[in-house]
């Protein structure tokens, strides 16, 4: 291809202006990065925020009781209608159902006391909300069939209660009833309400009866939450479908009524976090795409000044039998190289700031980069060194050689 | 259609000029540089063309160098009229048939004398280590031949003039086309150039040189004086006195005459 043969002749002038030709990348340099680490960060942010979603159980629905307008009217979720969706016959595509019943409590070990979240749950709660025992076991089977006084502690409340100590085999004291610590959990790093570490698992029969005195409801004992796992995240859909059916029918609601119960899936969570983070990523990359168009110009200025320096050697390369295509591709292959050189060293750099920041343990953030986004600064940079090169070889080509040479 | 001296017009004069004009539009005032010059340079011949500065051998050397079209009259140059060809063949003619050489030398910067020679073949289409052995045989006949890895900034004045010598010779043009070759250099060089000007013209090449120096114009064998855009003179050099070329390229070139002393 006959611009091949300019590159070394765009290398050779950058070459010669190795500082000139250092500033004017310097724009697109930074322009390119920041295309890089803004959609970077965003991605990072929306990758964290999955993963946060995804910890607390994979593939999950959760139906909550109390309807719409709000938690405090009388609860008709029941042990009956967790036991209803658990039909593997009915429901294939339900993995497992866990039901809970929690509430908060006061727990007292010792001089050591403080108010959790107690939760009444059942064996498969610890699969189903994909839980990490540190030390000892989660509730087993028969414990929770017959409602024994043991406890699972959440690694927060083991240290608030039991310091460095070691709780396996102790008791402590829930709103005045013993139960005996059978295991700890990993601290699953989820931050405020509703996370895990500060939380007590009890069987969820000890809960209602014996700890918090539940209601009964179309004579079954009443439950907060149930905790629903489908095979795939793509069953989810149609999953919340069916069970909003069943349980609308099991709860007796006519056509007119609104639910008695909230149903949420991981899914639809996880598409409105891909949307935020989509519309964040987009006003970032905006912003970064502004900043090479400002490289761009930036170039076109240098470009210009050039080849007013340049006036010279452009009356001489004419006097040397120069077409007029070998002083615009000349021109324009400079601006090329230096937007082309520039995009790269902004994606290296890129990279190298994405690398260096998961050495540092307390960034709050990740930088992924997108293999597209990188495609995306490379041709806009190479875009804009096309069209904002375009003037300034046009100019050149358009000097008249007489001048030209005259000019010194 | 290749211009060289095989082809059926080599019986044809190098230069042939008649009653060439050319008018410059500056505002409202037009100046005429040339008020037609008729001129004919044969194959091998050494011609100076003197004439103060104003007098019009500046725009006569844009002309004969295809830098420039005259506003009327004919030009052919190897017997083919230059008046029919568009800008690409006027700038492949410029690469193959004349060698320009400047009174500033006019090399890129920081660039090696090998690749300031190999830019003609650059534009000619020769490339590869075809260019680089005919650039290093260029700078072999300017006698560079051990500095062809050197820079404009690590060669003297007159080295730097054989390396653009080199440059004007290397695509075997029909003219070497020279203005005020010796005009940035000190005697002693400027004699050494003028030695491979006469070296050149011995091997073949038709010289032509444009200058106001007197010391320049008497080693040529002609010497065409221009006053006021057309030829007051046209002679073989032996036969014009130093009073004549006073009159003819202006006191300021006589002083410097005798400045050099020659």
């Amino acid at each position: 291809m006959r611009w091949v043969r300019y590159l070394g002749v765009a290398f050779d002038s950058i070459a010669a202006h190795k500082l000139r030709s250092a500033l004017t990348m310097l724009g697109i340099i930074i322009g390119v990065a920041a295309v890089l680490l803004t959609i970077g960060i965003g991605s990072g942010a929306a990758a964290s925020i999955t993963e946060r979603i995804e910890s607390s159980g994979a593939n999950l629905i959760t139906i909550s009781a109390g309807g719409s307008r709000g938690l405090g009217s009388t609860s008709t979720l029941t042990l009956a209608d967790a036991e209803a969706l658990a039909d593997r016959s009915l429901f294939p595509e339900i993995v497992a159902v866990a039901p809970q019943y929690s509430s908060n409590a006061t727990v007292i070990y010792g001089n050591r006391e403080g108010s959790y979240t107690i939760v009444g749950a059942t064996d498969n709660y610890v699969q189903v909300r994909n839980l990490q025992v540190e030390n000892g076991d989660f509730l087993n089977a028969e414990q929770v069939e017959k409602n024994e006084s043991v406890v699972v502690l959440g690694a927060t409340v083991a240290s608030d209660l039991f310091g460095a100590d070691n709780p396996i085999g102790q008791n402590v004291r829930i709103g005045g009833h013993l139960f005996r610590v059978i295991g700890v959990l990993k601290a699953s790093g989820g931050a405020g309400f509703g996370s895990s570490d500060s939380q007590l698992f009890v069987p969820i029969g000890a809960a209602q009866k014996r700890l918090f005195n539940a209601g009964r409801s179309n004579g079954s004992d009443v439950v907060t939450q149930i905790s629903v796992q489908g095979v795939n995240r793509e069953a989810l859909q149609g999953l919340q479908l069916q069970i909003e059916r069943i349980l609308r029918l099991r709860h007796r609601l006519d056509a007119n009524s609104e639910n008695d119960f909230m149903i949420q899936n991981q899914a639809d969570l996880l598409e409105l976090a891909g949307d935020v983070s989509a519309t964040l990523t987009a006003l970032l990359g905006g912003i970064g795409a502004v900043s090479l168009v400002v490289g761009g110009i930036g170039i076109m200025n240098i470009m210009l000044v050039s080849v007013t320096e340049r006036t010279g050697e452009i009356g001489l390369r004419r006097a040397l039998g120069a077409h007029d295509r070998d002083i615009l591709l000349q021109f324009l292959m400079e601006a090329l190289v230096l937007c082309g050189l520039g995009g790269l060293i902004g994606v290296g750099l890129s990279f190298a700031a994405a690398v260096g920041l998961q050495f540092f343990p307390t960034a709050t953030f990740r930088i992924v980069i997108e293999p597209w986004s990188v495609g995306l600064a490379l041709s806009v940079s190479t875009a804009s060194g096309f069209l904002f090169g375009l003037y300034p070889a046009l100019r050149a080509m358009q000097l008249d050689p007489i001048e030209a040479l005259r000019y010194e | 259609m290749r211009m060289h001296s095989s082809g059926p017009e080599s019986n044809a004069p190098v230069i042939e000029l008649q009653n060439v004009t050319k008018i410059y539009q500056m505002g409202r005032v037009q100046v005429h540089a040339l008020r037609g010059v008729s001129l004919i340079i044969e194959r091998g011949e050494y011609v100076a063309i003197i004439g103060a500065s104003g007098s019009g051998k500046s725009t006569l050397m844009n002309i004969i160098g295809l830098l420039d079209r005259p506003t009327s009259g004919a030009y052919r140059l190897n017997g083919v009229d230059v008046a029919q060809l568009g800008k690409g063949r006027l700038a492949d003619v410029r690469n193959r048939e004349i060698g320009f050489v400047f009174q500033r030398f006019h090399l890129l910067p920081r660039t090696t004398a090998q690749r300031q020679v190999e830019l003609p073949l650059f534009y000619a289409g020769v490339r590869g280590k075809v260019a680089k052995r005919r650039a290093l045989d260029a700078l072999m006949q300017v006698r560079l031949g051990e500095r062809v890895d050197h820079r404009p900034d690590e060669l003297s004045g007159g080295q730097q003039q054989r390396v653009a010598i080199a440059r004007a010779l290397v695509m075997r043009p029909s003219i070497l086309l020279a203005d005020e070759p010796t005009g940035a250099l000190d005697s002693q060089t400027g004699r050494e150039v003028l030695a491979l000007f006469r070296e050149l013209n011995e091997a073949g090449i038709t010289v032509i040189v444009v200058t106001h120096d007197q010391g320049v114009a008497s080693q040529a064998q002609r010497i065409v004086a221009l006053r006021d855009g057309a030829i007051i003179s046209d002679a073989p050099s032996r036969t014009i006195s130093s009073t004549q070329f006073a009159s003819a390229s202006g006191d300021a070139a006589h002083h410097r005459f005798q400045e050099v002393g020659v």
